[in-house]
């Protein structure tokens, strides 16, 4: 038992380094372009970089969740755009406060969520599929409530300030880093308790992991994996309330693609799409890989296509590591 | 026509853990059925995998046609001319019937495929068997009959001297096994050797020739089917047993009824099944594989949808449409195949045990207690001495023992007071399931109800008070452990509906 149990060790502080490799991945990447311009590590476009991540950050959040219970949501662009749209609704339409909102951004990517997880669960549709519908139901929602044209929010609300505005910097003069990205890093440590803390995170690891075990564990699959994707499209709902807050407006046609680079930005990190692994932290350092990624290849000029070869790249890189770490587990 | 076309001799076959065949012999002449019998996990099908260049062999020889020969794969053995019938069925469902007998060996015109020909080629080999099956049609809609027949044509197709039929009427009704009987009838006239596997005694006098019996991996004889009773080859197949120890049954059980089951119907699966379950006792089921015991026990805990019946616990009719209803009403089911059903293997000890318990540990938010789950966990990693570094441990880095002590602290966490085991013992190692069998007790002492299904039946004689015995979805017997003798169970276990086959005719 004794050898077996210093082996144990040892395996575990391979995963750990690991582990560490998409963090170590951002760190060289950050070295690479500093030294590479000197535009490239000022306060600026840091925050520049933090708040073109908090969109993705937060989508990729949402798709974790459901990732993890072995499931796909291809359906996290377009509903953030619906919930963008139905906090303009309330707040330009009906002239409520920002907070309403909020609030109906926010349950509407909950709503989102539960006929997601009724699809799967109840009705027995392929995750891939009965996302794939939500992604054109929701696209279609938002095109017919805004009649094809874009919903600005009166600047006097100041919805705009709920991303792009600085709580932190009115505290702390010259720390002005925008709400948008506080949000990003409040919801990654919401979620990260979620799923590391409670009932809804454990039995997402365990429905990933082995659906049947788990039902005839007697977890309620049907409950569960509704519940599951709901948590997921909360937080798409804040995705919603933030791009609406950076645009200052809702914009229907936008949305298609934000999915894949969420899915993206939580393989990178480490999520396995099998189910059954991944962290939240992976999920946000994978999304601020692929902001810094892009934002480095702008500043060093490179032209826009090519940097969408390279994010492919990367993608295709970060599985195969994730592969062989698996493999070397294994063995 | 009696020469020999196949005699192994002094067959030996390990697997990790196990010594699966131990010099064991065979032979096959031309144009004779040689049927091949014995309890579950005797040997039957390994011996035959490596007949079919499935498994290689670890030590013995095997004469083909008077010439020695090495089998290494399955398609060596087909140009050898020996094929296997499998006991699942190996088809492609969305192809069609001749697509599925020409697999890997398609007939082709340049770079096209050639289906005409396939197809007629099929057809000959169909009519040759006397069946109705158009080649063009997609296996998936066929009945498992007919899917067993293109099976069976695509064996043929190798122009098979030898063929292999590995339980083939398992799937198959009375009409249709006397239909598959038909063929290896006309088979035989042609000249074929034909090994028949089988666990229905019944069939044995119907078709075949001779009878080879195994028996924990060891030869025990081979006779002529004519010259034999159904009864000797059951006293072959059973043994003499000697017992490790007498059995420990406790006497003291109350008559209370904590569950019973009435009139349980499920499609083909289960008919009718009917049994009552008091405080305190361990009820064995006892039946060979196929016969209802885990359909029994998986329809009891909302596993699967039943058609009708009944289930009554501590007297009250309780309605269960999922898994999740069952646990509620403490009951508990263990099952039989550990990875795929009893664990979360990526999860550590601890998120397996409270799994069943989760919801208890948490507030209303639904933050998990963290330490209150470590304390039940730890608890039960030392009262089951479960061998792990930590209960952080992932469950698929321990042994198998102990994985199936990590799912029965599961269910005593969730304190069930209704526990179905299935195959408790399978694939753990001797001192392990000593282990198990204590626990069992310990449980039963404890006032909880046990219902253990088991395919070994020393096992079943030493622990259960009261035996149930199930063939084909029903059951056809419950004996008391005073009266049980392996021989009695082994003929409830093959007492088939009607008993004996029908024969019809070919249309």
């Amino acid at each position: 038992m004794n050898p077996n149990h210093n082996e144990q060790k040892k395996k575990t502080r391979v995963d750990t380094i690991q582990r560490l490799m998409a963090f170590a991945a951002l760190v060289i990447l950050f070295i690479g372009f500093s030294l590479a311009s000197p535009f490239f590590f000022t306060f600026s476009n840091i925050v520049g970089i933090l708040v073109s991540t908090a969109v993705n950050g937060l989508l990729a959040i949402g798709a974790t969740f459901i990732i993890i219970s072995g499931g796909i949501d291809l359906s996290v662009g377009t509903v953030m755009t619906l919930s963008a749209v139905s906090a303009a609704v309330v707040v330009r339409n009906w002239g409520m406060p920002n907070i309403f909102g909020v609030l109906a951004a926010v349950a509407t990517g909950t709503f989102a969520g539960v006929l997601n997880g009724l699809m799967v669960a109840k009705l027995k549709i392929p995750p891939f599929i009965a996302t794939l519908g939500m992604l054109n139901v929701a696209r279609g929602l938002s095109l017919v409530i805004t009649d094809l044209s874009p919903i600005y929010f009166p600047l006097e609300v100041g919805w705009n300030r709920i991303a792009m505005g600085s709580v932190l910097g009115s505290i702390i003069p010259g720390f002005d880093i925008p709400n948008g990205v506080m949000l990003l890093f409040g919801s990654a440590l919401l979620a990260g308790l979620i799923l590391s803390k409670t009932v809804i995170g454990r039995y997402a690891f365990a429905i990933g992991s082995n659906e049947e075990a788990a039902r005839l564990s007697g977890v309620n699959i049907l409950k569960w994996k509704t519940i599951i994707y709901a948590t997921g499209g909360f937080f798409i709902g804040i995705a919603g309330v933030v791009i609406s807050a950076r645009l200052n407006s809702a914009q229907p046609a936008l949305g298609l693609g934000y999915e894949l680079d969420a899915i993206a930005a939580a393989v990178i990190g480490g999520v396995s799409l099998s189910g059954g692994d991944g962290t939240m932290l992976g999920t946000i350092i994978g999304a601020f890989i692929i902001s810094t990624l892009t934002n480095g290849l702008r500043i060093l000029a490179v032209p826009q296509e090519w940097q969408i070869v390279v994010t492919g790249l990367i993608i295709i890189l970060a599985v195969y590591l994730d592969i062989v770490r698996k493999r070397a587990k294994s063995s | 026509m009696t020469d020999t076309i196949v005699q192994m001799e002094g067959i030996n076959k390990r697997f990790p853990g196990v010594q699966a065949l131990k010099d064991c012999q065979f032979n096959l002449q031309r144009g004779e059925v040689h049927a091949l019998v014995g309890e579950n996990g005797a040997g039957k099908s390994t011996l035959m995998k490596i007949l079919a260049g499935i498994y290689a062999v670890d030590q013995g020889t095997i004469t083909l046609k008077d010439k020695k020969v090495t089998i290494p794969n399955p398609i060596a053995a087909q140009t050898m001319g020996i094929s296997m019938v499998h006991q699942e069925l190996n088809l492609m469902p969305h192809l069609t019937a001749s697509q599925n007998i020409f697999i890997g060996r398609e007939t082709k015109k340049w770079f096209l495929l050639d289906e005409n020909t396939q197809n007629k080629k099929s057809q000959e080999l169909f009519e040759l068997m006397n069946l109705s099956v158009k080649p063009t049609m997609k296996v998936r809609d066929m009945t498992v009959a007919k899917q067993q027949m293109v099976e069976i044509a695509k064996a043929l197709s190798f122009n098979a001297d030898v063929l292999i039929f590995d339980e083939p009427s398992g799937a198959l009704t009375d009409v249709e096994t006397a239909e598959l009987f038909r063929i290896i009838r006309e088979l035989k006239e042609q000249g074929t050797g034909i090994i028949y596997i089988t666990h229905r005694m019944e069939e044995l006098k119907e078709i075949s020739d001779r009878v080879t019996v195994l028996r924990d991996g060891l030869y025990v004889d081979t006779v002529n089917t004519k010259e034999t009773s159904i009864d000797q080859i059951i006293q072959m197949m059973v043994g003499r047993v000697i017992y490790e120890s007498s059995p420990e049954v406790p006497e003291d059980r109350s008559q209370e009824v904590v569950l019973e089951v009435k009139n349980l119907s499920r499609g083909n699966e289960l008919k009718d099944v009917s049994f009552q379950l008091k405080k305190g006792e361990i009820l064995g089921f006892a039946g060979l594989v196929g016969a209802g015991r885990t359909e029994t026990a998986r329809a009891i805990f909302g596993a699967d949808p039943i058609d009708s019946g009944e289930i009554i616990v501590n007297g009250k009719a309780i309605l269960v449409r999922r898994p999740s209803d069952a646990v509620t009403n403490d009951l508990a089911y263990l099952s039989e195949d550990r990875k795929r059903y009893g664990l979360c293997l990526s999860l550590d000890v601890k998120s397996n045990i409270t799994m069943p318990i989760l919801q208890k540990l948490s507030n209303w938010v639904g933050w998990v207690n963290d330490n209150k789950s470590k304390k039940i966990s730890e608890n039960l990693v030392e009262k089951l001495t479960i061998r792990t570094p930590s209960i952080e441990q992932k469950a698929k880095n321990l042994s198998g023992g102990n994985q199936q002590k990590v799912v029965v602290g599961k269910w005593l966490a969730r304190d069930a007071d209704i526990l179905i085991f299935d195959e408790p013992t399978r694939g753990i190692d001797v001192g392990a399931k000593q282990e198990i069998y204590t626990l069992l007790n310990e449980l039963t002492a404890q006032g909880k109800s046990i219902i253990m299904i088991s395919s070994e039946l020393p096992e079943i004689l030493r622990m259960s008070h009261r035996i149930v015995v199930m063939c084909e979805g029903r059951i056809t017997g419950v004996l008391d452990h005073t009266e049980a003798t392996q021989e009695k169970i082994m003929r409830f276990a093959t007492m088939r509906n009607g008993s004996h086959l029908v024969e019809t005719s070919p249309t």
